[in-house]
């Protein structure tokens, strides 16, 4: 089988398609067979979508990857006996039926090898992908050196074709959809109880075992159900991709199922559409990139936890420490004059702490108090952290803008008093 | 002379069992450390990843070469590496998820980038990514013995398995320099780093090597025995032993032995069962190795299930044993020498007690005399020292976590049979006021 991995939807294009062409296939008016593909590819990505976030919670991702694997040999089988059975070999639902049940053997193996050996989980899952993948590529060659009939057509399990997705997919990918949706209403509570803490779940009675299941039941259903249309190895990225991308956007578990069975939708009609556009693209291949695309762009501009913004902060917080080190140490030394930047005295000056451009320059009334008060912090925590050492550890935050924020107002007290007693002055926080 | 049967199995089958055996040895020996640090699928996203590599290098050079197709992959090896590493510490996603984004996005660059190459009629085989062509390594073998060992021959060996047996060597030097250094930093990163030992370089170096194991085998061997090469025979290992060196010489032993009879059952076992050709060796070492994990699971002397499940139910015994002629002590010491079956049996917490009075009885802890038990003098000097213990540990329970009397007695039921010194005191009496057995040394 030399590169006839996947077809793209129409290969009679050559060149860039027509503004008119864009516009009809994204709006669904470009013929009943490319609807049926854009509807099932999105509906897929929301399926996966949702279902990933629940894997990704429950840290089962590379799981999703074992499964897809296993899948193999089950297809393989079912060609296999079906064709000795004297039926149709190539009927989906037969193949289907072997992939769900080889699936299912998988994770009950990785279970097992988890259950009653000492292997860790990596191990347990790398161990059932290479050996049910290794059996299933033993299967082909068997079926390749015996069966009349080639095995060709089995080879688009592998890679994925998703030009052969057609209405019934579509309304499965829905169906498949909908159960899920149900799923995450109905058992929200206790899928997220479970995720986030199994033994508080086991206390207060959810069966985490059952929950963990449905879980994994429903994985298999995404997996066997999107294998015709993405393939084997990457049906895993539309488990795993979306979640990852909207992971970033939020911290609330609802949020986080809305924004990964969008990204998955998204990323589903993007990748039909353009390989319905364009020539020589497969579709499950275009639809992994789009996902991935926007986990990029996911990971690299999310407000809170993205990589540009961690880095503002970073910035942000560097400059703070230079503003309040430069302050508290004019207050205290008004003689001394701390090595400074241009565009730190810059900053100072139009935040009005300083009176002038120069690094001479004397504090101005409000340098003073907020020099006074950074002054103050520091006492407070160096005298904390040699007082309380034992406690300290877990109750220091260096960044806070007033100590008292942190620190009750008798313990407070007691540190002022210890430094006073040590000879120093306590600061004042009022002016 | 050689005959032409021999000569047919050198010919097709010398070169293919060599590059098995050399990818099992190479990348079993660099899956203990895998296995142990718990990243036993970056083989997996790393043998995925390469397609992407490989596609761009033979497009760039417009060549076959496996020079070119080694370098495509390998820079598309460290690519994968390096991204996983970023997605994890900047994006702090977690770790299986991040392999596999990287490793699905850059396999559906892989698939795009061939589809284009296609377009080319270009003839660029991506099956063998996957599953490998073992079956192809063959050669022309001479007709005489002395040939065969001369230099001639060793221009015929195919390029792959060449770059396989270097791959080998350079993984076995590695393991040897490194095994110390590759020890501490596989079980404990920090301690490395305070040795003096740059822990994080040693898992780069362990990337690369990895990376090298999958790149150099693909060709020959596909990646899915990489991946099975990587994980199961170490595992098979742990599974034997606990000691690493112990550990590492298991599995380069269990690796070769898969690829053996691996191969054996794929290419000359359908021959004899009247099947048209072999079956896919790769796939057929692959489903060996993991049978010999689950082999292991079963059978291994010290963390098989057999081993485990005797070793329960001795135990099980033991404990049985000690309750019952700690009950007839308890007896006794309330004045009832002999104390009937039915009366101990509701107290004992066994299924079949003439099981566990028959063990006792040939201990020569018990007599037994029509449906009454009575402890022997061996029998009397064990009860005291089980019973000891139990208000010795009520003691410490009572005094030492401030548990209260009431319920101390179903800890110190468990906690009698510990095998460990008993607790230190000198008290004569237990909570309840009842009396501690003296020390029967």
């Amino acid at each position: 089988m030399n590169l006839t991995l996947a077809q793209s939807l129409t290969q009679t294009h050559d060149e860039m398609p027509s503004l008119r062409e864009v516009f009809d296939t994204i709006t669904l008016q470009s013929g009943f067979n490319t609807n049926a593909v854009i509807v099932a590819a999105s509906l897929l990505g929301i399926a996966g979508g949702i279902i990933g976030a629940f894997a990704l919670l429950r840290k089962r991702s590379l799981t999703a990857d074992a499964l897809s694997h296993a899948t193999l040999p089950g297809i393989t089988s079912a060609f296999l006996i079906a064709s000795a059975m004297g039926l149709n070999a190539r009927s989906l639902p037969i193949l289907l039926l072997g992939a769900t049940i080889s699936g299912i053997l998988g994770v009950l193996c990785i279970h097992l090898i988890l259950t009653y050996t000492r292997l860790r989980e990596d191990a347990a899952i790398g161990i059932v992908l290479s050996v049910f993948f290794g059996i299933g590529v033993v299967l082909l060659s068997v079926i390749q050196s015996t069966a009349t009939s080639s095995a060709a057509g089995l080879n688009h399990f592998i890679y994925g074709q998703t030009a052969a997705m057609l209405t019934a997919d579509a309304i499965l990918m829905g169906t498949i959809v909908l159960i899920a949706i149900a799923i995450a209403i109905l058992a929200m509570k206790e899928i997220t109880i479970v995720c986030f803490n199994e033994s508080f779940a086991r206390v207060t009675g959810i069966p985490a075992g059952l929950i963990d299941g449905l879980i994994l039941a429903l994985i298999v259903l995404v997996t066997v159900s999107g294998l015709q249309a993405v393939g084997l190895i990457l049906i895993v990225a539309m488990l795993i991709i979306p979640p990852a991308a909207a992971r970033f956007w939020t911290d609330r578990v609802r949020l986080l199922i809305i924004l990964s069975a969008l990204i998955g939708a998204l990323s589903g009609f993007i990748g039909a559409s353009v390989s319905a556009l364009l020539p020589r693209k497969p579709a499950g291949a275009v639809i992994v990139l789009c996902a991935g695309s926007i986990f990029i762009i996911s990971m690299l501009a999310a407000p809170t936890r993205g990589v540009i913004a961690q880095l503002i902060r970073h910035a942000k917080l560097k400059l703070q420490i230079a503003i309040d080190h430069t302050l508290e140490s004019k207050y205290q030394y008004p003689e001394h004059h701390p090595r400074t930047t241009f565009s730190l005295r810059v900053l100072l000056r139009l935040k009005g702490f300083t009176q002038s451009l120069s690094p001479s320059s004397a504090l101005s009334q409000s340098g003073i108090k907020r020099g006074r008060r950074v002054r103050r912090n520091h006492m407070l925590w160096e005298q904390y952290l040699i007082s309380c050492a034992d406690i300290a550890p877990s109750h220091v935050d260096w960044s806070v803008d007033q100590v008292e924020h942190i620190l009750d107002d008798d313990l407070i007290t007691r540190l002022e008093n210890e430094i006073r007693a040590s000879g120093l002055e306590v600061q004042e926080i009022q002016p | 002379m050689i005959s032409d049967t021999l000569r047919q199995y050198i010919s097709f089958d010398l070169f293919p069992l060599i590059s098995a055996i050399c990818v099992a040895l190479s990348c079993g020996l660099i899956g203990n450390h895998l296995v142990l640090r718990r990243q036993s699928m970056m083989g997996d996203a790393i043998s995925h990843a390469v397609l992407p590599g490989l596609v761009a290098a033979f497009l760039l050079a417009s060549s076959r070469s496996p020079m070119v197709m080694f370098l495509g992959a390998g820079a598309s090896a460290l690519v994968t590496v390096g991204l996983i590493e970023l997605v994890k510490r900047l994006g702090r996603v977690e770790p299986g998820a991040a392999m596999g984004v990287v490793f699905s996005v850059m396999f559906a660059l892989g698939v795009l980038m061939l589809e284009q190459a296609a377009a080319d009629h270009v003839d660029l085989d991506a099956d063998c990514v996957l599953y490998g062509q073992l079956e192809t390594l063959f050669f022309v073998a001479p007709t005489e013995w002395n040939q065969l060992f001369s230099v001639g021959t060793l221009n015929d060996i195919p390029t792959q398995v060449s770059t396989l047996l270097g791959l080998t060597i350079l993984v076995i030097i590695f393991k040897v320099a490194l095994h110390k250094e590759l020890r501490i930093a596989s079980f404990d990163p920090g301690l490395a780093t305070t040795q003096g030992i740059h822990a994080g370089l040693i898992t780069v170096l362990l990337m690369v090597m990895t990376a090298a194991c999958a790149v150099a085998s693909f060709e020959a061997v596909g990646s899915i025995l990489v991946i099975a090469m990587l994980i199961c025979p170490a595992s098979t290992a742990r599974l034997c032993t606990d000691r690493l060196s112990t550990q590492i010489k298991l599995s380069a032993l269990f690796a070769i032995t898969a690829a053996v009879i691996g191969y054996i059952l794929a290419s000359f076992v359908p021959e004899m069962l009247g099947m048209p050709s072999s079956l896919n060796a790769a796939g057929m070492i692959s489903v060996v190795a993991g049978s010999m994990v689950a082999l292991a699971a079963i059978v291994s002397p010290s963390h098989g299930l057999i081993a485990k499940s005797f070793r329960q139910r001795s135990l099980r015994k033991t404990v049985a044993i000690e309750d019952l002629i700690g009950l007839l002590y308890r007896a006794k010491e309330t004045g009832t020498p002999r104390s009937t079956i039915s009366s101990i049996a509701p107290a004992m917490n066994t299924k079949d007690i003439n099981q566990v009075i028959q063990a006792s009885t040939r201990q020569g802890l018990v007599t037994q005399t029509n449906n009454s038990l009575e402890l022997t003098g061996a029998g009397q000097a064990a009860g005291a020292k089980i019973i000891r213990r139990h208000r010795l540990w009520e003691g410490y329970l009572v005094d030492q976590a401030n548990i209260r009397p009431d319920n101390v007695h179903d800890i110190a039921e468990q906690l009698e049979h510990l095998p460990t010194d008993e607790p230190d005191s000198d008290t004569q009496t237990d909570p309840h006021g009842r009396p501690v057995p003296p020390h029967s040394d």
